[in-house]
Formats: C-alpha cells, structure tokens, sequence
C-alpha cells in the first residue's frame, strides 16, 4: 500500500503535553488471597497474588474517583474552572445509563463548561482517557482534561478472577507539557478482535477464556505496544528508568517485563498488583502514580496497558522538576495502600453485595 | 392564669393494639372525655397526630375523627409538632376557648405506630427530624438522643448507669398503671448491658412506641364550675421553638425551648418550681428527661441526672416525675403523648390516680418535646 | 423515585459549599440564608475545607428504610474548623478508635440508594484523617 510500518501508529500532539497533576485511590479492605482458596480449595490450590482491596459499602467507581481527582488538584494546584474534560474509565460505572462523570466533575468544581463521558476499554479505558485527553489538550482545544482509570472489578465467586478482581485506580490530569510533573513524549495503541474476557450486559460477573487470556492476548498486545513504542522513539528498555504494565495479577506484569528486557528493579515500585489486586481500568495508571511518588526529574517511563477485547496502550514519559513540588501535596500512593484493614470471606460477601437480600 | 379549664379527660391503654384502627382508638379517648364531661357536643376538634399519614397512610384526621365520633359538622383539624403534638394541640383549645371563639373544645391525641412494621416506622419517627441535613445520613430519634447522651456524658462526667435512674422510676410507676405499656419493673444494673439502639442508647433507655389515644376536654373556667365537680385550671400555657437540628445548637446541652416554654408557662400560672407537685416531661430518652429537668430548673446544668440517682424523682420525692410510667414505662404512642401527659396530671390534681397517686398534688405541669427539643410545649394545671 | 430534592443540593453535599454571613462573618453550613448568630442576611457561598474533629457520634443500630443494609453505621456531630457543627455519617473507622475530639476529614461518599433503580445519592461522611506513609 503505502509502506506502512507498525511504528507510524505512534500518536504525538502537536503541542507537547503531559501529567500536571496525579491522585491515586484505594479502598482500605483487604481480602487475603488465602480467605479466597480456603472457600473454593481446601486452600490447596495456589494464590495469583497476597491480597486485594475490595471497597467499602460506601464506596464506587465515583466515590474513588471524586478522591483521586481531588488528589490530582491538590498537585495541579490549578483553577478547575480550565478542566475541559473529565473522562472515566471502568467497566463498574455505578450507572448503566448516566455519566459518572458529571457527579464527579460536580464535586471537582469542573462543571459547566467541560466534556463528561464515561468510556469503557475493559482494563485500558482509563488509558484511552488518558490519549483522548492529549488530544483535546495537544491540540488546544483544552487547557487540561482529567483521565480516570477506577474500578470496583467482580469476579465470579470461585472463579480465579476472584482472588484479583480489586477496587482502585487513579486520576491524572493532562495539561501543557510546561506545567507537567512528567512529559509525555508520546503514545501507541495495539488494538485487535480477541475476546480473551467480557461481560455481556446486565450480566453481573464477567466471562473470560481461561488461559487464552494469556499468550494469545494479554502478552500478544502488551509486547507489541511496548516493542512498537521504544522502536518508534528509538529506545530499548535500557533507555528506561521505571516500567509499569498492566498487572491482572503478579506474575503477567513480571513476565511481560521480562520479556522485553526490563529488570524486577525497573517495575518494582509500579508492580502493585500482589498487594492490591488487578484494579482493572486503574491498574496501569496507579501503578505510574505509585513511580511517580519516586522518581526523579529526568527519568523516563514506560507504560503499558492492556483492555480485554483487547488492546495495548503505551506511553514514554520523562520526569520533570516540578515533580518534586508538586508530590507531597496529596497522600502518596503507598498512603493508601499502607491503609489497610483485612477483612474475612463473610465481610467481603457482604462488601461485594454477593449475599441474596430479596 | 388562662381561662380555661379541663373538664372530661379519657384514655385508652397503651399497647399494640393490633385489632383497632387509628379511628377507633381516637373515638374511644372521645367518647371517654364527653363521658367524663357529661356533655355530647363541643365546638371544635384538635387532633394530635405525627404519622397517620406515612404509617396508615391516613391524612385529614380532623374530618374523619368528627365524622367517625358522631360530631359531623364541627370545626376539626389536625395539630402536628412531632411528638409534641399532643401539648401544641391543647394549646391551639386553650387560644380559642381563651378567646371566646369556642366555648368548649376537644383535644384528642391519637397514634397508631403499628399499621407498619419494620423499618419503616423507624424512618417515619425520623420524619420529625431534618430531612436534607440529618436523616438522609441515616439519622433517627434515637440517633439524636444517643449523640446528646454521649456529650453529655463527656462533658459532665457520667456514666450510661448513671441515667438508669429514669428509668426505673418510670417502671416502677408504670408497674401500677393498668394502662401503661410496659408493666415490668426494671433493674438497675441491668440497665448499661441493654442491646443496644444507637450507642449508648439501649433498649432501657429508649421509650417503646406504642399505639394509642387520650382525650381532653376544656371549656372556659367560669362554665367548669357548674359542669364538673372537680375541674383542672389550665394555669399556663406556652410553646417555644428551637433550631430544629441540634447541630446549628449553639448549646447543645441545653433545651433553650423547654426552658423558655417552661418559664413562660409557670410565669402566666405565677408558680415557682416548689408549687409544682407532679412532672410529667418528655423521656424519650433518659438523657432527655435529665436536660428536661436542667432546663426546667429542677437542676443545675449538667446534674439533671442526680436526681435520678438520688430518688428525688419518685412519687414521694423531691419533683415526682413519669407518675404513671412516663414516655419509658406507660409507652410513647408519639402526638398522643402529650394528650396523655395532660390526662395523666389532671388525674393527680382530681385525686383520682389510685396506686400512682402523688399525695397531695394540687399543682403540676407537663412538658412534651417535639423530637429533641425543637419544640417544646409546657402546661401548668391547678387544682 | 427521588430527583430534585437531592440534585439542587448537589453542591453542598458534594463540596461542603455553605454560606458566609454578610455582616458578622460567621460561616454557616448547613447553609441557611439568615445568620445563625445575628440573624443579618448570610447569602455568599464559601466552600468549606472538609476538615473537623468528632463532637459526638453513635452507632446505629436500628435502622431506617434505606439504611438497614449498611448497618451497623456510625453518625457522628463534626465540628468543621471553621466553626459550624455539622451531621455526618464516619466512615473508614474502626468502632475502637472513636473518640470525641478525634480529628476527620471530609471524603464524597454513597449516603444510600433510592431502591434498586432509583438514583444513587451521594454526599459528605467524614473519615480520620489519613495519615500520610
């Protein structure tokens, strides 16, 4: 056709962008994976991770995201009168039909003049937020737009789903790459027909391929983005101080990074996953807030998510100075992780809304 | 001093009265009252009531209750101040037969809690709270009470067995009251090991609701005289009003309008607290029988409670209060409360209270709440 | 099914947007036009900070319709920083570590649902302060 080549996918606005403010959210439950095994397995069948959050009875995909957006703020520092869009990715909006983010744009103080939609990628909609964002401020028609990855996941009781299917996310806010903790240099998205995992409507519990969701999906798509992106920045994953991909359990995120070449050191503080679960749409994004509690002005990150359906977003980013202003505005990550209250199968039923009450 | 005077007073015993409707509880306490009064007509009809609407879904009392009582054709309304309905209603019949524009008038408290069951009639007592700013946080009455007990107990020093007092005198007195709810005697130390409603209030501390009607006749103090052998002067009379959530209280431990309605209603009845022989206060909750007691002026702020404690609140002691068993014993059938609480000090002052007899009474006063406090109505009677 | 009593509240219960007296500088919340303290017109918003510390607080225990299924709950007096007393659920708290005095903060939270299909209303509750890892 036209010769092209896989790395011309590469999306890059015009004006450079990247995140002025970040916010990260979970919930302060905890289910053990153990609690999980000794319900469906005598305990005998193995645990995918240590524990989970699950929310409290209380707690939404709006809720957490009305608190990881007021994290955003408080590091943006900003008048949220500018916001032009506050996007929210999940595949738990409280709501079939009605945006949740208006009733968080509301509660930011973002409203009237601002886009609101409630976008739906499986695991990588809070990414696609967050490339929509780029868009509308790159190409400046916004000042700055607000992407949330957040999810309260469900698993069908007993299903291997359940020991990972967890509550939280994060919150970032895309704004000129002048005001920005971390430049985003740019972005890719693999994205291809693979039903590995679903959830029709009205359905309470997702379905899933089993192990097609492995080789055929998640590390087809999340290898392919990542070796697309560095090749189409001229990286390797030397070039890369910290790495985050999409964690639906520990030991995906550490075999994709293995292979393509990143060390346990490099995703060591983005790999979240064994403490607090696969936070499904929030999973990559909290873990870039969870480096970006660490890193230094200059390093550079990669990430990588995956959404079921299925499809990849990476992202290569560079850590300013403003980073280290902005940082202890807001509770850090590890705040809320360290935040943490066990709860037994009982509670989490109860939690979960599992128990049949008419 | 007003001018009127109670002439016919009538009750029905408080319980679940699950075979009666809400219209005929109110006709038994009517048909009492004209009894008691020897007349068959009245001029006007204020009926008590909180929540004939939500839990019988019944509005409109005053024309059902004058139909239904065979008094077709006369003026009737409803009165509602929570659960000082029944004290607001009275004093709507003391204004007109003090005005001159009835010459007698009926009141009649009526509560029917049990044509729901559940929690349903937990949200209907919780009506008579701030809808947008307490009850949508899932507060209720006893919610109030327990955070108002809880202060309390901060601020003074005491413990939740220091209230059980209060309520072992109004089961002691509602032991012998053939028409109180709760017959039972209450023991002391078993008072702070209750299950709980709303920590610290438990089960002891919480008066029951129950169904329930009573009646009060008044017509002007000169025309008593001839009718009745015994009438009860209304000596004063009062309503006062407070924010009504206890938040935007500036003092919250202190009932401003019980103590305002309290002093307006014993200035215009010219008594001070030792002419008073029998109080008859509003205790939903002990801890509001002891801020009842402070407020009033029978106690210091914050030692409502020692009188309690010290048995000073007995039929012999220093201020006798909830006679025949009080909102915790006799039962709190809600805007009939105050009606009975009214019937209740009449019968004192005529001598006609049997085993809940304080002797000698010749002066007393009844005081109802509408929830904690927001409205508080006092009446004075003489003998 | 409940709309408008809980949507033109929105900004109160989202945002804890009460009002300042203009003649003695109280602030109120709830918000409620006429000053608590000189009765003066109170009409200019002000956004309150979310932060206060326990009054008083209960646990109930008995719940009203559209509560049951989060009880036991936790109803707490919070006395914001700015002044007024303020009616809330606390969440995020165990039973053990409350005390009068104790020091929270203001988090956006579910207060109930209107049934199953109804709207999903939210609102302040108030949590103890997060203590920062």
């Amino acid at each position: 056709m036209d010769g092209y080549r896989p790395e011309d996918g590469l999306m890059k606005p015009d004006k450079e962008v990247g995140i002025v403010g970040y916010g990260a959210y979970v919930p302060r439950y905890r289910l053990p994976a153990t609690a999980v095994s000794q319900m469906w397995t005598d305990g005998e069948g193995g645990t995918p991770i240590k524990e989970k959050a699950v929310n409290g009875l209380d707690e939404d995909v709006i809720t957490m995201s009305v608190e990881a957006a007021r994290n955003t703020l408080l590091r943006a520092q900003i008048n949220p009168q500018h916001i032009r869009a506050v996007w929210i990715g999940s595949e738990s909006h409280p709501y079939a039909v009605k945006p949740s983010s208006t009733i968080v744009a509301e509660a930011i103080g973002a409203v009237p003049n601002t886009l609101g939609a409630d976008w739906e990628f499986a695991c990588k909609a809070g990414t696609e937020a967050m490339q929509a964002a780029m868009g509308v401020v790159g190409s400046g028609m916004a000042r700055y737009a607000m992407s949330i990855g957040m999810d309260t996941a469900q698993g069908r009781p007993g299903d291997a789903l359940e020991y990972t299917a967890a509550a939280g996310g994060a919150a970032v806010l895309i704004g000129p790459a002048a005001e920005s903790v971390a430049i985003i240099n740019g972005s890719y998205s693999y994205v291809t027909d693979t039903p590995d995992f679903w959830r029709r409507a009205h359905a309470t519990y997702p379905s899933h391929g089993d192990r097609f969701t492995g080789e055929p999906a998640y590390f087809k798509h999340v290898t392919t983005a990542a070796r697309a992106m560095m090749e189409a920045m001229g990286t390797t994953s030397a070039d890369y101080d910290w790495a985050v991909f999409h964690q639906p359990n520990a030991k995906f995120p550490q075999r994709a990074a293995q292979e393509l070449g990143f060390s346990a050191e490099q995703i060591a503080p983005g790999l979240l996953s064994p403490r607090i679960g696969n936070t499904y749409s929030g999973s990559s994004i909290i873990g870039l807030t969870a480096i970006l509690d660490v890193a230094q002005p200059g390093d550079r990150i990669l990430m990588v998510s995956y959404g079921s359906g299925s499809g990849s977003d990476a992202f290569d980013l560079t850590v300013t100075e403003r980073l280290l202003e902005v940082r202890d505005r807001a509770p850090s990550t590890e705040t809320y992780i360290a935040r943490r209250t066990e709860i037994d199968y009982a509670t989490y039923t109860r939690f979960r809304e599992k128990i049949k009450m008419n | 001093m007003t001018n009127v005077s109670i002439i016919g007073l009538g009750q029905t015993d408080v319980k679940e009265h699950w075979q009666t409707s809400l219209r005929h509880l109110a006709w038994y306490a009517i048909e009492a009252a004209l009894d008691n009064a020897h007349i068959n007509k009245v001029d006007g009809i204020f009926v008590a009531n909180m929540l004939a609407g939500p839990l019988s879904g019944q509005q409109h009392l005053g024309a059902l209750i004058a139909d239904f009582s065979g008094l077709r054709g006369v003026e009737a309304v409803t009165v509602e101040a929570a659960d000082a309905s029944g004290g607001a209603a009275l004093r709507q019949a003391v204004m007109a037969v003090q005005s001159g524009l009835m010459e007698t008038a009926l009141v009649v408290g009526v509560e029917k809690m049990t044509d729901l069951v559940g929690s349903p009639v937990t949200s209907a007592l919780a009506l008579a709270l701030d809808a947008d700013y307490e009850t949508v946080h899932g507060m209720t009455p006893a919610a109030v009470g327990a955070l108002l007990m809880r202060r309390y107990m901060y601020e003074y020093g005491v413990q939740v067995a220091d209230f059980a007092g209060f309520s072992v005198n109004a089961h002691a007195n509602g032991a012998v009251n053939p028409l109180a709810m709760f017959r039972n005697k209450l023991r002391a130390d078993r008072f702070a090991s209750a299950p709980l409603v709303a920590d610290p209030v438990t089960l002891f501390d919480a008066a029951p609701t129950g169904d329930g009607a009573a009646a009060v006749i008044v017509t002007n103090y000169e025309r008593a005289q001839d009718m009745v052998p015994q009438p009860i002067r209304i000596a004063g009379s009062a309503i006062a009003t407070d924010t009504l959530a206890i938040h935007d209280r500036k003092e919250m431990l202190w009932l401003a309008a019980a103590q305002k309605s309290a002093a307006r209603a014993m200035a215009a009845a010219g008594v001070s607290h030792d002419d008073i022989d029998v109080l008859e206060l509003h205790d939903a909750f002990t801890v509001l029988a002891a801020l009842s007691l402070e407020a009033i002026g029978f106690a210091e702020r914050g030692e409502g409670w020692k009188l309690a404690r010290d048995g000073e609140i007995g039929r012999n002691g220093r201020i006798p209060i909830s006679t025949f068993g009080g909102l915790k014993a006799r039962g709190n059938p809600g805007g009939a409360t105050g009606v009975y609480q009214i019937v209740e000090v009449a019968r004192q002052l005529r001598g006609e209270a049997g085993d809940n007899q304080v002797s000698g009474a010749t002066i007393g006063m009844a005081q109802c709440l509408g929830s904690a406090g927001a409205t508080a109505v006092t009446h004075v009677l003489s003998k | 099914m409940e709309v408008s009593r809980h949507w033109r509240l929105n900004e109160q219960r989202y945002a804890l947007i009460g009002e300042t007296c203009d003649s003695c500088g109280t602030k109120l919340f709830p918000p409620r036009d006429v000053c608590l303290e000189c009765e003066a017109p109170a009409k200019e918003l002000y956004t309150f900070t979310g932060v206060g510390e326990i009054y008083s607080y209960t646990t109930v225990y008995e719940a009203p319709a559209g509560f049951a299924e989060y009880a036991p709950y936790t109803v707490a007096l919070v006395k914001l920083e700015e002044g007024p007393v303020v009616t809330a659920q606390l969440t995020d708290v165990a039973k053990a570590d409350l005390h009068i005095g104790m020091k929270v903060e203001m988090v956006t939270r579910k207060l109930r649902t209107d049934g199953s299909e109804g709207m999903i209303i939210y609102g302040y509750k108030f949590r103890p302060q997060l203590e920062m890892a």
